[in-house]
């Protein structure tokens, strides 16, 4: 039983910064989403405890090339990926149509996995979407997985409540970050990742028009305002002042 | 072909859907209907709040199943001809949301934080690049889906009645069985409304340095809230008090932020406070950007101090 899970590759977000209300994105390195991770990691541990081969799929622009080294590191056996300077910021339709396109060309798929949400748009909406294109059952904001035969039993985190939940193989699952802990490879590890096999494929192969298919446009993206007081004070008493001064507390 | 769709498994969150609904409405003039699955006090709720109500009961439809669930949506939306779908970006929400626009062939936007409508054109708000960034944007396909989160909107007034019509769904068997339900032991703090807010992280050593942020809380007259490593991974704290992207985005008068680094995912759900107080060992944290008042200090040493000269 294959395993199959979906990277999204973003810019580290702690590294951005904000110049006139605008991302600062130049030389920000590439890396997965955070949550990503913990679903990659899910796939690793469900391949220890029941064999198979962990494929990662991503589409992205071509420095994913790069990036999948950090998964295929981490322990992942295969990628197939979808590489186009194109894909930059694309919409999460469009991501769904190209990741299925890869899915279809594995083999034997027991499980999906996604992240709860990917690390820039954090929309929650890829995974159910290719569950819906592959006409797959979908289990999503899952915190723990139990193998069985044919089937999984997995625990979704809701607001409010836990289920409980058997599902048949194959099925889409959507994971939450505190499932786990994603392991660090080590440097040998790192070394041999450039050698695993990748299968990548250009947006043309899959036949997908990628302007003609937007269903969302953008008017704006600003960072928000951030006018601050900015003013340092140096004990308890001299903060509580400031706050009884400003009229935000009372004593 | 055009209408305007609501549906939410929670009632509340329902009730704030039929006032999105009014607001695009008002402009477009729309139709509004209201959907409900097997759940007929929500559907009375809705009535209640003059909605057109549609109360589907068929109990093959699993609302764990979103596959299910997507189906008897999808053919709600064309029965009731409408097209522009209102959805909660509550978990269960998100997840039918995109399963439902697949479906449809629609653009979806989830976790959407404010609508404005300009004639017939729906420009809705949401937090992009992890935070970073607020974008303002607008489906164009036909088929439109929206999520809004929960509190953008106040629940719509009782008013007039509106009518429950039943509305027959076809339903496949669902491939996932729901074995057991547990409620999560939380709490019922509403870190949304409180006015003061004191949110610990990762600065805090131990639980039992609870005990201080507990004693300031009270001296302010706050509520506790955390970022999300606190509750996930320490699990000192119940989900329910995480502030953030995944968490809930609040706007305090003041906000006493403790050993939190101010991460995008963080500072985007308190960016809305009025005045914010960081107390951070390190000068350089984010998080001291957004400060109205900092200082420099161990958490552990300012608190008791704070909560004396509070009381003094
Ligand atoms: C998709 C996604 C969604 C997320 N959603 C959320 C969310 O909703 N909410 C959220 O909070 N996070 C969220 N995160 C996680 C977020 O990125 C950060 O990891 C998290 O906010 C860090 O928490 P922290 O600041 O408590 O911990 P840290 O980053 O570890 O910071 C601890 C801080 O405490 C300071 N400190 C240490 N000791 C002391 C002391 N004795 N006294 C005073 N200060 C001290 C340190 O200098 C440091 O600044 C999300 C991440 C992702 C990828
Ligand atoms: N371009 C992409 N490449 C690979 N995986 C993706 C991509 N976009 C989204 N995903 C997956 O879908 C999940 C949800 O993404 P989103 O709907 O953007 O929140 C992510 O956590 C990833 O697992």
């Amino acid at each position: 039983m294959n395993i199959v899970v979906a990277m999204k590759q973003i810019p580290d977000l702690q590294q951005v910064r904000i110049r006139n209300r605008q991302p600062v994105l130049d030389g920000v390195p590439m890396t997965f989403g955070s949550i990503d991770k913990n679903a990659l990691e899910t796939a690793l541990q469900l391949k220890e405890a029941a064999g198979g081969n962990v494929i990662v799929i991503s589409a992205g622009t071509e420095e994913l090339e790069d990036t999948v080294k950090e998964a295929l590191a981490a322990g992942a056996d295969e990628a197939y990926l979808v590489l186009d300077d194109e894909l930059e910021n694309i919409e999460s339709s469009v991501s769904a149509h190209l990741l299925a396109e890869l899915i279809k060309q594995i083999e034997n798929i027991g499980i999906i996995l996604f992240g709860e949400g990917s690390g820039d748009n954090y929309s929650g909406q890829v995974g159910p979407r290719i569950a819906e294109i592959l006409g797959l059952p979908e289990v999503g904001y899952v915190c723990d997985i139990e193998l069985e035969d044919s089937r999984v039993k997995v625990t979704r985190s809701l607001e409010d409540c836990e289920e409980i939940v058997r599902v048949n193989l194959p099925a889409v699952l959507t994971i939450m970050a505190d499932i786990n802990e994603p392991r660090i490879p080590s440097v040998t590890q790192i070394l041999k990742a450039g050698k695993k096999p990748k299968q990548i494929l250009e947006v043309e192969d899959i036949g997908l028009d990628l302007k003609g298919d937007k269903k969302i446009i953008t008017l704006s993206s600003l960072a928000p305002e951030n006018k601050r007081k900015q003013i340092t004070v140096k004990n308890g008493e001299e903060l509580v002042d400031a706050l009884l001064t400003e009229g935000v507390i009372r004593r | 072909m055009a209408g305007i769709m609501i549906y939410s498994d929670k009632d509340e969150l329902s009730f704030e859907l039929l006032s999105a609904a009014n607001l695009i409405s008002g402009h477009t003039g729309l139709p509004i209907n209201a959907v409900c699955i097997n759940n007929s006090e929500q559907a009375q709720g809705l009535a209640a709040r003059g909605a057109e109500t549609y109360l589907i009961n068929n109990e093959a439809i699993n609302l764990a199943d979103s596959k299910g669930m997507a189906s008897a949506l999808e053919s709600a939306a064309i029965q009731l001809d409408a097209n522009i779908i209102l959805l909660s970006s509550n978990r269960r929400g998100k997840e039918l949301s995109g399963r439902l626009a697949e479906k449809l062939a629609a653009g979806c936007l989830t976790d959407v934080g404010s609508i404005k409508v300009n004639r017939d054109k729906i420009e809705c708000m949401r937090n992009s690049l992890g935070g970073a960034v607020l974008a303002a944007q607008m489906i164009t396909s036909d088929y439109k889906i929206i999520a809004v989160e929960s509190r953008v909107f106040e629940e719509m007034a009782v008013g007039k009645e509106g009518p429950i019509n039943n509305l027959k769904i076809e339903a496949q068997p669902a491939e996932l069985e729901v074995l057991e339900e547990r409620a999560k032991v939380g709490d019922t703090a509403n870190i949304e409304s409180a006015n003061i807010l004191v949110a610990v992280g990762q600065g805090l050593k131990s639980e039992n340095d609870m005990l201080i942020i507990k004693e300031l809380a009270e001296a302010l007259g706050a509520e506790i809230a955390c970022s999300k490593p606190v509750a996930t991974d320490k699990k000192w704290l119940p989900e329910e008090r995480i502030i953030g992207l995944s968490g809930k985005k609040c706007k305090p008068d003041l906000a006493v932020i403790l050993g939190i680094s101010g991460q995008v995912q963080f500072t985007v759900g308190i960016r809305d406070a009025r005045t914010i107080v960081a107390v951070n060992t390190d000068e350089n944290a984010l998080i001291m950007q957004m400060a109205d008042y900092i200082m420099v200090a161990d958490l552990h040493d300012l608190v008791p101090e704070m909560t004396r000269a509070l009381l003094v």
